[in-house]
């Protein structure tokens, strides 16, 4: 087997002292807008937002100083204090900064920090609005935690963190039934997918007394293959809930609960990604168990699919999103199971999604803010008109989704779907026709939403957004744009430090894979035209007996899948133990209880008050002693 | 004279008055039953004192009269008690010995 | 001879409840509250003493022809568990502050009174080092627990709290036969004993070490409690008072485990071995029942006790799987778990005190009119589901890890409570404070947010729970000495890594 050239950590210097600030920042600030109060109401956003920035400055700079390092001196591991230490194992809070987890940092605080300002706008007039920037800096802090941990335990620590902020988030307007469902939902899934988590971070501790990344990454060579499958299915449960991919995936579409800033941040640009990035940080153990490495690209494959499918039959905008979501991370699952020529790709189609479905999030966003928050896509219609800045940024997102040349998702989609041919020609066949129902499904969400006949309900009058609204979605647009021809040629010899070096060739001009790529794409988007572009879209969805269409309506059945395998043998356990608790084994223990009372009871009958009675029993009990005694000395 | 008869005469005395407390009703009969019974037993320990040459047995009969004594005036009182609220010193009548 | 500190730390509160059994009026209360407060004094300078590395230990001849003392020691765990109890007792008469004297109840004088006295028995229960003497201070602590429940309680009190004596009075019964078997044993060896560490030198092994150690067994495990016998838990607590119900969970039903560490474990090392893939089994029953069970609760106080059978099967768990990680896993989480449960019932019972009611239904949409009420509620359920940052997380996370090495496939199941655990802390968050504003149910609430006293008891037991989570390591390496003491005395090394020469 191929073994990993990684580069050893070593010390922090420089700016790479200050990496902790990263985290710091949002999270004394999360603090402070939770513990102080009414007080913080009226600063409360823009402090949240100052964090942010402040964080990515950090980021910047620490990245920055990388760059200009030479390639061996690129990962550098900084001890914080220690957590506990117990017995033999030793769990310190450490921060590895390494060219991949840099790139996350800057995902997380640029995005991050563009979607504080968005939400300036879009939470103007909630009257919890501090709150809601409390917890989204709760959100980032766990987040940068995560990706910067230097072992799995602190990952572990953002990974639950990000859980909750994902829970509060979804469930921030929980005077909405639905919303409080979401987010324990969300959160309980994720649970499921902990199980796989901590057995992992588990099974590694008893292979390796340590659970510090360099160690694993070096000794997973050295695992049984058992084992080491074992740990991978594991981590693959993990990262299945965190980033919704089946068989974990029915919070994800729920999620849409939550504000739509959250649903971009969180549910679309980075929580939902953690799941790549772990598989991506885990490679090593991946690349010590094919059945494992199997599993990933079998999940990924499902996922991709399943979530385009979802996307063809929504009506409610940000779930066709989120199906989108789902099938965009099946892809970087895909890849980052393909082994080592996938790992990069996974990367850069996760940062560059990042940018371009935050974008199309927060546009979505921004069409919600003009509709009277309405989602279904059945009463938009012809909003290019009257959101022209909204739809221009939204227009690149969707060309930049769908892989229109030279836009940023052509060129990490397509190094996907090439690397998923050399690897496995069914995947291969799969991820290429994912690209087509990608173009058809976005295709009619944007025909259905921006072109066609006004469908608006009754006291509708869109209008754009405010410019705080807007610039971040123009920022955005830009980077959707521009970040897949910057990071082309770059992102592989970047990566190299982090997840070893594999050199697969890159180029501008298209393959024979290339050019069937976009001519799939070509189809999906003209068959999308051919049936939403021609015809008016009714403005009540069509009833359907095409067993595809009633699928992909009910989320592929997750939900009912859920119930039976899952929740209601739970519930009824639950319900049923505390009956049998109540009834059972009280009701055993009342009945000892019961015997003796009625046992006292015929007792007590002897005892009738009468002082002749008792001295009979008493002469009775004399004349008994002394019948024993005569006979016991006679005998 | 043989040491056994007194023994015999206080089993027999002891009978009779436990008979006494076993059938009468009348508190103050039933109470010089019990009297009885104390004096049968004091027979007894003197007659065992007397057997065995020391004053153990006489002495032990010393504390029951006491004890005896004590007795019955705490049990007239009762009795009284009970006849000043009831109006009747049938023991049947006071059945309140009892739960 | 030394300053006998830590007679003085639990008279201290002994004869300050009793001093309150004398008449006077509204200063008693004051009263209460500075005995509490000298006891947590006195608590920490015997923490500071004991990790200066004094010898804080006593031992005065008590009974002689039974070999019984006066001996009184900390051990890391003991200390864990003193700070615990003198750190929650001034909380819980806060919180009582108000409520312990309504209509219907037994006077508030009462209440402090016999909450001082518990605390000032269980100090001596945690820190006996005479079998005779713990046995006798496990039972005393009864007493003012039943008349906590009886006098305080709702109107199901009094069946309640004589379901908790039978219980506890059955278990220690079972334990008295086991103490007197002890002293049959070391008088047949040779000179009466009762004291701990003289009794590490008689032989207990064999099937009498196993009978008796069963004895002991049995009445932790109804102390515990732990699944089949835990059904008076949820009874007691359901009719308890929050602060009450906080003590006999968070203080008293310790007493369970820490049995099992310091007299099952250390008197019969051979015994606990034999039993020990029993007891893990029943561990993780406990976990999985009293996790399904508090899904099914309706009532929000049965609830948080039935949290708390899961919580103990972690415990055990720990304990029996016998690796250092686990058992200071398991001793930390004694503490923690007293914190934690701490919370729960005091938000909860902020919750039931303004509604009358601790019906899960009765609820809806508090959030909205009692926010801070709702975020002590938040917090308290992600310490109960052991979220990373709570100080639950380490030690739960050290018992499963530590018990994986061991017995995998037990640890593999039982982070099924991991994820029930998500469930019931949820839904008794969300039931009550989501959802549309129950008008009638948010009526009581209005205005009414929990005033400054409730929040400033709130503060200690966040705090602690914050501190420890996210720096835990002192705490563990106090209580760590003791694993390793039962580590040695149980003659286990810890499962070594599978792979070989990675560092």
């Amino acid at each position: 087997m191929f073994l990993l050239e990684t580069v050893q950590p070593m010390a922090a210097t420089g700016s790479f002292l200050y990496a902790w600030l990263m985290i710091a920042a949002p999270l004394v600030v999360a603090g402070i807008l939770l513990v102080g109060g009414r007080v913080t109401d009226a600063w409360g956003h823009l402090l949240a937002t100052l964090a942010i920035w402040v964080s990515f400055a950090v980021a910047a700079v620490i990245f920055a100083e990388m760059w200009s390092r030479p390639v061996g001196e690129r990962v550098v591991e900084s001890h914080l204090y220690e957590w506990f230490s117990v017995g033999s194992w030793s769990f310190p809070v450490g921060l590895y900064v390494d060219p991949l987890s840099i790139l996350f940092a800057l995902l997380i605080t640029g995005v991050g920090g563009l979607i504080h300002i968005y939400s300036i706008g879009y939470m103007a007039h909630d009257p919890r609005r501090r709150r809601f920037f409390a917890f989204l800096n709760l959100f980032v802090a766990a987040m940068l935690i995560l990706v910067l941990a230097d072992n799995y335990l602190v990952l572990f620590i953002g990974w639950e963190g990000v859980g909750l902020a994902s829970y509060l988030l979804i469930s921030f307007w929980q005077e909405r039934p639905a919303a409080a469902a979401a987010g324990v939902k969300a959160f309980v899934m994720n649970r499921v997918g902990d199980i796989g988590m901590t057995l992992a971070i588990f099974s590694m501790l008893a292979m390796f007394g340590s659970v510090r990344f360099q160690t694993v990454t070096e000794g997973a060579a050295q695992l049984q293959p058992l084992w080491a499958t074992m740990i991978g299915l594991f981590l693959l449960l993990g990262a299945c809930g965190k980033s919704a991919q089946v068989p974990l995936q029915a919070w994800l579409l729920d999620a849409m609960e939550g504000p739509t800033p959250v649903s971009a941040l969180i549910h679309a640009a980075t929580m939902v990604t953690a799941g790549v990035y772990l598989v991506v940080r885990s490679h090593a153990i991946f690349e010590a168990s094919p059945v494992a490495q199997l599993a990933v690209v079998i999940v990924g494959t499902v996922t991709l699919l399943a979530g385009a499918w979802i996307g063809c039959s929504k009506d409610d905008i940000k779930k066709v999103l989120a199906g989108s979501t789902m099938s965009q991370i099946g892809y970087m699952m895909l890849a980052a199971g393909i082994g080592p020529a996938g790992y990069a790709f996974a990367i850069f189609h996760l940062l560059t999604h990042g940018a371009f479905k935050a974008n199309m999030f927060l546009g979505a966003g921004s069409v919600m803010h003009g509709m009277n928050d309405d989602v279904n896509m059945r009463h938009f219609g012809n909003l290019s008109k009257y959101m022209k800045v909204t739809f221009a940024t939204f227009g690149i997102g969707y060309l930049a989704i769908i892989g229109f040349p030279f836009l940023s998702g052509y060129f990490s989609k397509d190094h996907i779907i090439e690397a998923a041919f050399h690897a496995n020609a069914v995947a291969g066949v799969c991820a290429l026709l994912g690209a087509g129902i990608t173009a058809f499904y976005m295709t009619r969400l944007m025909l259905m939403t921006f072109f066609g006949e006004e469908r608006w309900l009754a006291g509708v009058h869109p209008h754009e957004s405010p410019k705080v609204m807007t610039i971040p979605l123009i920022i955005l647009a830009v980077l959707s744009i521009v970040l897949g021809a910057l990071m082309n040629s770059w992102i592989q010899g970047w990566l190299e430090p982090a997840v070893g070096n594999h050199p697969h060739e890159v180029s501008l001009i298209p393959t024979p894979i290339g050019w069937a790529t976009l001519i799939v794409v070509a189809l999906g988007v003209l068959v999308g035209w051919m049936v939403f572009g021609r015809r008016p879209v009714p403005a009540v969805a069509p009833s359907s007996s095409n067993p595809l269409t009633v699928t992909g309506r009910h989320d592929l059945f997750g939900d009912a899948i859920n119930d039976v395998v899952a929740v209601a043998p739970t519930m009824g356990a639950a319900r049923g133990l505390a009956h049998f608790d109540k009834h059972g084994l009280d009701g055993a223990v009342d009945a000892t209880a019961f015997a003796f009372g009625g046992l006292s009871k015929q007792m007590r009958k002897l005892q009738n008050g009468y002082a002749r009675s008792y001295a009979l029993t008493m002469v009775l009990g004399f004349v008994g002693v002394a019948v024993l005694l005569i006979l016991t000395h006679l005998a | 004279m043989n040491p056994e008869n007194y023994l015999i005469l206080a089993a027999i005395l002891f009978a009779i008055a436990a008979v006494g407390v076993l059938v009468r009703r009348n508190a103050l009969i039933a109470f010089m039953c019990v009297e009885l019974m104390l004096n049968s037993c004091n027979l007894v320990l003197a007659a065992f004192a007397q057997m065995r040459g020391n004053l153990d047995g006489q002495v032990a009969a010393f504390f029951v009269m006491v004890v005896a004594a004590a007795e019955v005036v705490v049990g007239l009182a009762i009795v009284m008690m009970i006849y000043r609220t009831r109006r009747s010193t049938s023991v049947d009548d006071a059945n309140l010995l009892k739960l | 001879m030394t300053f006998p500190w830590l007679t003085i730390l639990g008279l201290v509160p002994l004869v300050g409840g009793l001093l309150l059994f004398l008449p006077m009026r509204e200063a008693s209360k004051w009263l209460g509250m500075f005995f509490a407060l000298l006891t947590l004094g006195f608590g920490i300078g015997v923490a500071v003493m004991y990790t200066g590395g004094a010898d804080l230990s006593v031992q005065v001849p008590w009974i002689r022809p039974l070999g019984a003392y006066w001996a009184l020691g900390l051990d890391g765990m003991g200390l864990a568990m003193v700070m615990l109890t003198v750190i929650l007792t001034p909380i819980v008469l806060l919180v009582e502050w108000r409520s312990s004297g309504l209509a219907g109840r037994w006077s508030s004088q009462a209440f402090f009174a016999l909450v001082l006295i518990l605390e000032g028995l269980s100090v001596f229960v945690f820190t006996a080092n005479d079998v005779l003497l713990f046995y006798l201070f496990f039972e005393a602590t009864l007493i003012p627990m039943y008349f906590l429940i009886v006098g305080y309680g709702g109107p199901k009190a009094g069946r309640a709290a004589l379901k908790f004596l039978l219980f506890s009075l059955a278990g220690g019964l079972i334990m008295l036969a086991s103490v007197i078997g002890v002293f049959v044993v070391s008088a047949s060896a040779g000179r009466p004993t009762y004291l701990l560490s003289e009794l590490a030198a008689v032989p207990l092994g064999g099937d009498v070490g196993r009978w008796l150690m069963l004895g002991f067994l049995i009445a932790f495990i109804v102390k515990a409690p732990m699944v089949p016998v835990h059904t008076w838990l949820p009874d007691a607590a359901e009719q308890a008072t929050p602060g009450s119900a906080t003590l006999l969970v968070g203080v008293l039903d310790k007493i369970g485990t820490f049995g099992m560490i310091k007299f099952c474990i250390g008197l019969f090392p051979e015994a606990s071995r034999w039993v020990a893939p029993a007891m893990v089994v029943l561990a993780l029953v406990s976990i999985v029942w009293g996790a399904l069970a508090a899904i099914g609760s309706k009532n929000m106080m049965r609830l948080v006790s039935y949290t708390s059978v899961s919580h103990f099967g972690f415990m055990v768990l720990g304990i029996y799987a016998f690796t250092t990680t686990s058992l200071s896993g398991s001793m930390f989480y004694m503490l923690n778990h007293g914190f934690s449960t701490a919370a729960l019932f005091l938000a909860v019972g902020y919750l039931v005190s303004r509604r009358g009611t601790a019906d899960i239904d009765a609820f809806g949409g508090i959030q909205k009119v009692a926010p801070v009420a709702a975020g002590m509620l938040m917090v308290a359920a992600l310490s109960s589901l052991s979220l990373p940052g709570m100080a639950t997380f380490p030690s739960e996370f050290m018992v499963m890890s530590g018990a994986f090495g061991r017995y995998p496939v037990i640890a593999g199941l039982s982070t099924l409570g991991m994820v029930l655990s998500a469930v019931y802390a949820l839904r008794l968050y969300r039931r009550p404070m989501t959802g549309p504003v129950n008008q009638e149910a948010a009526a009581p609430f209005e205005g009414r947010d929990l005033n400054v006293v409730e929040r400033f008891a709130m503060v200690p037991i966040i705090g602690a729970l914050l501190l420890f989570g996210f720096y835990p390591q002192p705490a563990v390496k106090l209580v760590e000495p003791t694993a390793q003491a039962v580590m040695q005395r149980v003659q286990l090394a810890d499962p070594a890594p599978a792979v070989e020469g990675v560092k």
